[in-house]
C-alpha cells in the first residue's frame, strides 16, 4: 500500500465498512452491556461517578439543613454521623478518583491519536467493580448501616465491633473493592500514556493532559496500596481479634492514621491534578496560542506528586509526635505551595499573553482557580503546626477542604464538562445555562465555605449534630446552610443543561478551532476512535500541520484498514514514539463483568462473615481470570507482522520490556510491593513504640529455622523461573518445562515452610500485635507463594497447549517479573520475622 | 564547554542517556533524605530518647542529598546548553526531546534543592525529641 493508494474513493470506503464492522458495538437489551470500548465504558463511568456526586450533595444538604439553626432535630447524631461519613467517602472514592479515571479513559486515545487504551477489558472490569461497590457502599444508608466513623475511619472506635456496627466493614471491604478498581486503571493509563502514543509524539510533544494523567497514574500506585494494606490490618482486627490498633494488647492506633494518610494526602493531588490537568487543553485553545512554560508544567506536575508523599503527617499535627517530626512535614508542605504555584502562574501568563475568547469552560476555569487559591492560602496556614493546633478539627479545616476541593476539582471538571460535551455528543451545551451555573456555584461555594473560617475560628468543632443558641454562631451557620442550597441550585441549572441537549443541534467539529488531537473526533462519531493514526509533528497538530485533518480522515496516516476484521492499535516506544508493534484488543466480552461480579461477591459476602460462599467467590474469580487470561493473552498471531502503510510493516507479537503486558505486570507488582512495603512499615513502626519489641515472652518467636528454609525456597523458585526463561527462548522448551515444575513444586512447598515459624512456636495472634503481625507478613508472602505457584503451572501448560513457543513468550516473562517481585517480597519478609528479632 | 571544535567528540555528560527515569533522580533524592531525615528523627527519638544538636549522621545525609541534586541539576544544566534549536522545544527532533527533558530535570532539581533544606530546616531550629 503507498500513499496515493488512498487517493481511491473505493478503497477507502471498503476500509471504512471494514473499521465500522470491526468497532462495532454489541446491540441487544443484554449484549450491549459487554462492551469495552472506551467511548462507551468511559461514558458509563462519567454518568456513574456524576450521579454519585449527585447522591453526596443531597446528603450535604441533609446536614447542612440539620445544622441551620441551633439545637435543631431534623436528624439525630447517629444519622448524622453516617451522612458525613457517607458524604466524604463518596465524594473521594466513588467521584472523585473515579471521575479521573473515567474522563482519561473517554479523553486519553482521543489525545493520543489510539483507536483504544492498550487493555480495554481491565477498563470495562474496572468499571464493574466500581459500580458493584459503589452500590454496596451508598445504598447502605437506606438499611441504617452506612458506615459512621468519619471517612478516615480513625480506631480504636470503628475497630471495636462492639462500639461500631457493619458499617465499618462495608467501608472498609467496599472500598477496597474499588481501589482494585483504581489500581486496574492506573495500570491501563499508565501503559497507554507510555506506549499507545501515535508515531512521531515524542515526549516533548506529549499533550499535557498526558503528563499529568502519567504522574497521577504513577501516584495511585504508591498511594493507595498503603489503605489497602491498612484496609488489611483493620479487617483482621475486627473479623479475627488481631490486635494491630489495641494499645491494650501492644497495638498502636496511630499506625492506622499513618497508612490512611500515606494514601490520603496524596489522594488530594490525585484528584487536582487531573483537573488542573483540563485547563492545561482548554487555556491554550481559549487563549489562542501554544501553553508557555511547557516543561514548567511538567515540572509542576512531577514536583508535586513527589512532594505530596511527604506531607501526611500534617493530618496528624494533633497526636502528639515528637516536634521533629512534625517539622519535617510542615517544611514539606510548605514546600509544596511552589510547584502548586508554578502551574497556576504558567496558565495566568499564557491567557496574559494570547487573545482571549471568554467562554464558559474558561469561565469555570479562571473562577475555580480563584477558590482554589483561598483554599490554598488557608493551607499553608493549616501547614504550619501551630496555627494548626488551634484550628484541628474546627469548621476552619472544613472551610480549607472545601475551597481546595471546588476549586480544585469541582469547577475544573465543570470547566471540562462544558469544553468536552462536544467532543463525548456532538452537541454544544448551552452558554446562558452555563454561565447561570457558574455563578450560582461560585457564589454559593462562597457564601456556604466563606463563613465555615469564621465559625470554626471562634471553636464549632467539626463533625457536631448539632450547636447551643449561645455559642452564638447561627448566623454564620444559617450563611453556610443558604450558600449551600445555592451551590444546589446551580448543579441542579448543569444537570436541566445536560436534560435538554440531546434535543439540541449539532455543533460543527472541532467547535472551539482547538489544536490538540483529541478534535478530531467527528459530531456523528464512528467508533472506531481515530480513521487512521497520524504521524506527529507539533503539540499542537490541528493548527500546525498542514492538511492535518484531510490527511487523517482520508486515511493517509498509519493503519487505515482492519484487514483481518480485529480491533488493533499501534505500540510504540516510550521516548520518541517510534513504532513497535500492532497489538490486538480485547474485543466486546461477558469475561470483565463476571470476574466484577465474582470478585465483588468475595468482598461483599465477607462483610457478612459468609466465609465459605466467600471462599466460593474467590475459587470463581480465580476461575475467571485464568479463563480470561487463557483466551484472551499472548495470542500467537496467524502471521508475524503486518504492514501498517507508508511502507512500515510491524510485528503482530511482542514479549518482554517492549510489550505491554510486561510492563502492566510490572507495575501491578509495584503496586503490590508498595502495600507490602505498608505491611512492612507496621512491623517496624510497633518496633519503634516498644520499648520491646519483640517482647521478652516471644522473643525466640518464630524462629530463624523455617523462615530462612521459606526463603530459600523462594529464592530456588525465582531462579528456576529465571533460568527456565532464558532457556526456553533459546530452544530448550523440554528443559524449561522441567525447570517451571521445579519452581512449581519450590513455591508449592513454600507455602507450608512460611507458615510453619509462626505456627510451630505457638504463637496466637490475638494476644499481642507482635505475633498479629509476624502472621501477617508469612500469610501474605505465602499467598504471593500460591499465586506463584498457580503462575508457574500457567505457563507450564500453556506451553503444553502450544500456546507459548520460544518465538512467543510472553507469558513466561511476564511471570518471571513477578516472581523478581515475589523474590523481594520473600527476603524482606522473612529477613525481617526471622532475622530482625536477633538484632533488635 | 559543550560547544566542541572539534565536532561529535561530546563530553561524558552530553553521552548520559536522558530517559523519563533521569528526570525523576532529583526529586527521587529528595524522597529519600525525606524519608531518611524522617526515619533518622522517629528512631533516634523512640530509641534513644533524644538527639545531639548537629547531629553527624544527619548533616552527612543532607550534605549527600544536596551534592547529589547538584550534580543532576548541573548535568541537566549542561544538557540544556547543547547545540540545537532555541527554546520552545516542540519540534520532534532529538536534540529538542532531549533539551526539553533537560529542562525539566533543571527546574526539578532546583525544587529538590529547595525541598531538601526545607526539610533540614527544623533540625537548626529544634534540638530535641519533644
Amino acid at each position: 500500500m503507498s500513499l496515493h493508494d488512498q487517493d481511491d474513493p473505493a478503497l477507502r470506503a471498503a476500509q471504512e465498512q471494514r473499521l465500522r464492522e470491526v468497532w462495532a458495538p454489541p446491540k441487544g437489551l443484554f449484549l450491549r452491556w459487554t462492551d469495552t470500548n472506551n467511548n462507551q465504558v468511559g461514558n458509563w463511568y462519567v454518568l456513574t461517578a456524576f450521579a454519585f456526586m449527585l447522591f453526596a450533595g443531597v446528603l450535604a444538604l441533609i446536614m447542612r439543613t440539620q445544622l441551620a439553626v441551633p439545637d435543631n432535630d431534623l436528624v439525630g447524631p447517629g444519622t448524622f454521623n453516617q451522612l458525613f461519613t457517607l458524604h466524604g467517602s463518596v465524594m473521594m472514592f466513588l467521584f472523585a478518583v473515579p471521575m479521573f479515571e473515567a474522563v482519561s479513559i473517554i479523553l486519553l486515545p482521543q489525545l493520543l491519536g489510539a483507536r483504544d487504551l492498550p487493555f480495554p477489558r481491565l477498563s470495562a472490569f474496572g468499571y464493574w467493580s466500581f459500580l458493584i461497590g459503589g452500590v454496596f457502599v451508598s445504598g447502605s444508608i437506606f438499611f441504617d448501616a452506612a458506615p459512621d466513623g468519619g471517612w478516615f475511619m480513625y480506631p480504636p472506635l470503628t475497630t471495636r465491633t462492639d462500639l461500631s456496627g457493619l458499617g465499618a466493614d462495608i467501608w472498609m471491604l467496599g472500598l477496597s473493592f474499588i481501589e482494585v478498581s483504581s489500581v486496574a486503571a492506573a495500570v491501563e493509563l499508565i501503559v497507554g500514556v507510555l506506549q499507545c502514543r501515535p508515531p512521531g509524539m515524542r515526549l516533548n510533544l506529549m499533550p499535557l493532559y498526558a503528563w499529568y494523567i502519567l504522574v497521577v497514574a504513577v501516584m495511585i500506585l504508591f498511594a493507595f496500596p498503603p489503605l489497602i494494606a491498612g484496609d488489611v490490618l483493620f479487617e483482621m482486627e475486627r473479623l479475627l481479634d488481631w490486635p494491630f490498633f489495641d494499645a491494650s494488647r501492644g497495638g498502636d492506633p496511630l499506625l492506622w492514621q499513618h497508612l490512611f494518610w500515606i494514601f490520603g494526602h496524596p489522594e488530594v493531588y490525585i484528584v487536582f491534578l487531573p483537573s488542573i490537568a483540563l485547563f492545561a487543553m482548554l487555556v491554550p485553545t481559549f487563549a489562542r496560542r501554544h501553553l508557555l512554560g511547557y516543561p514548567w508544567i511538567v515540572l509542576a506536575a512531577v514536583g508535586t506528586a513527589f512532594l505530596s508523599f511527604g506531607l501526611w503527617v500534617h493530618h496528624m499535627f494533633a497526636t502528639g509526635l515528637p516536634k521533629i517530626s512534625l517539622g519535617f512535614f510542615s517544611a514539606a508542605s510548605e514546600a509544596v505551595a511552589i510547584p502548586t504555584a508554578v502551574q497556576i502562574f504558567v496558565f495566568i501568563v499564557t491567557l496574559w499573553a494570547g487573545r482571549v475568547v471568554w467562554s464558559t469552560p474558561l469561565l469555570y476555569a479562571t473562577g475555580s482557580l480563584a477558590i482554589f487559591v483561598i483554599g490554598g492560602l488557608t493551607g499553608v496556614m493549616v501547614a504550619l503546626a501551630p496555627f494548626d493546633w488551634q484550628a484541628h478539627d474546627t469548621y476552619f479545616v472544613v472551610a480549607h477542604l472545601h475551597y481546595v476541593l471546588i476549586g480544585g476539582t469541582l469547577m475544573p471538571l465543570f470547566a471540562g464538562l462544558y469544553y468536552y460535551w462536544p467532543l463525548v455528543t456532538g452537541k454544544k451545551l448551552s452558554d446562558r445555562l452555563g454561565r447561570t451555573a457558574f455563578w450560582l456555584i461560585f457564589v454559593g461555594a462562597n457564601l456556604c465555605f466563606f463563613p465555615m473560617h469564621l465559625s470554626g475560628l471562634e471553636g464549632m468543632p467539626r463533625r457536631v449534630f448539632t450547636y447551643p443558641a449561645d455559642l452564638g454562631l447561627g448566623g454564620l451557620n444559617m450563611a453556610s446552610t443558604i450558600g449551600s442550597f445555592v451551590i444546589a441550585a446551580g448543579i441542579a441549572v448543569i444537570v436541566l443543561d445536560l436534560c435538554r441537549s440531546p434535543w439540541r443541534q449539532m455543533a460543527p467539529r472541532n467547535p472551539w478551532q482547538a489544536g490538540t488531537l483529541e478534535w478530531l473526533a467527528h459530531p456523528q462519531d464512528e467508533n472506531w476512535g481515530i480513521r487512521s493514526i497520524p504521524l506527529i509533528e507539533s503539540r499542537y497538530p490541528i493548527w500546525d500541520q498542514e492538511d492535518f485533518v484531510r490527511k487523517v480522515d482520508e486515511g493517509r496516516y498509519f493503519l487505515p484498514d482492519a484487514e483481518e476484521g480485529r480491533r488493533e492499535t499501534i505500540i510504540t516506544s516510550v521516548l520518541d514514539a517510534r513504532p513497535v508493534s500492532v497489538i490486538r484488543l480485547g474485543a466486546p466480552s461477558w469475561k470483565p463483568m463476571l470476574t466484577a461480579l465474582a470478585l465483588g461477591g468475595v468482598f461483599i459476602l465477607t462483610t457478612y462473615h459468609l466465609y465459605w460462599l466467600a471462599l466460593v467467590s474467590g475459587v470463581a474469580t480465580l476461575a475467571m481470570v485464568l479463563w480470561w487470561l487463557w483466551t484472551g493473552t499472548a495470542e500467537i498471531p496467524e502471521k508475524p507482522s503486518k504492514p501498517i502503510g507508508h511502507g512500515m510493516e510491524l510485528p503482530l507479537y511482542i514479549s518482554g520490556g517492549a510489550s505491554p503486558g510486561w510492563w502492566a505486570m510490572f507495575i501491578t507488582m509495584m503496586a503490590d510491593a508498595t502495600a507490602f512495603s505498608g505491611l512492612l512499615f507496621g512491623y517496624f513502626f510497633f518496633w519503634t513504640r516498644h520499648a520491646d519489641f519483640p517482647p521478652p515472652d516471644m522473643a525466640a518467636a518464630p524462629g530463624i529455622f523455617w523462615p530462612m528454609i521459606a526463603l530459600m525456597l523462594a529464592l530456588a523458585g525465582w531462579v528456576a523461573t529465571v533460568a527456565a526463561r532464558e532457556i526456553h527462548a533459546r530452544g530448550g522448551i523440554g528443559a524449561g518445562r522441567l525447570l517451571l515444575l521445579f519452581g512449581l513444586a519450590t513455591s508449592l512447598a513454600g507455602v507450608p515452610a512460611g507458615l510453619a515459624g509462626p505456627w510451630l512456636s505457638g504463637m496466637d495472634p490475638a494476644t499481642h500485635s507482635y505475633p498479629a503481625i509476624v502472621w501477617t507478613l508469612a500469610i501474605w508472602t505465602c499467598l504471593h507463594a500460591a499465586v506463584a505457584a498457580i503462575m508457574q503451572a500457567y505457563v507450564l501448560a500453556r506451553s503444553l497447549a502450544g500456546r507459548m513457543t520460544p518465538h512467543h513468550d510472553a507469558d513466561i516473562r511476564n511471570v518471571t517479573v513477578y516472581m523478581h517481585f515475589f523474590a523481594l517480597t520473600a527476603a524482606c519478609a522473612y529477613a525481617t520475622i526471622g532475622l530482625f528479632p536477633e538484632v533488635a | 564547554m559543550s560547544e566542541d571544535p572539534r565536532g561529535d567528540r561530546r563530553k561524558w555528560h552530553e553521552r548520559l542517556q536522558v530517559t523519563l527515569w533521569t528526570l525523576i533522580v532529583p526529586p527521587t533524592v529528595w524522597a529519600a533524605h525525606f524519608l531518611f531525615s524522617y526515619l533518622w528523627a522517629a528512631i533516634s527519638c523512640a530509641k534513644q530518647g533524644d538527639f545531639a544538636r548537629f547531629p553527624t549522621l544527619f548533616v552527612a545525609g543532607t550534605v549527600l542529598a544536596l551534592a547529589a541534586i547538584a550534580l543532576s541539576g548541573w548535568i541537566a544544566h549542561r544538557q540544556v546548553r547543547m547545540p540545537g534549536s532555541p527554546p520552545p522545544h516542540q519540534d520532534g527532533t532529538d536534540i529538542d526531546r532531549l533539551r526539553f527533558l533537560a529542562k525539566a530535570t533543571l527546574l526539578l532539581a532546583g525544587l529538590s534543592f529547595v525541598g531538601v533544606l526545607f526539610t533540614a530546616l527544623p533540625v537548626v531550629f529544634i534540638g530535641d525529641c519533644r
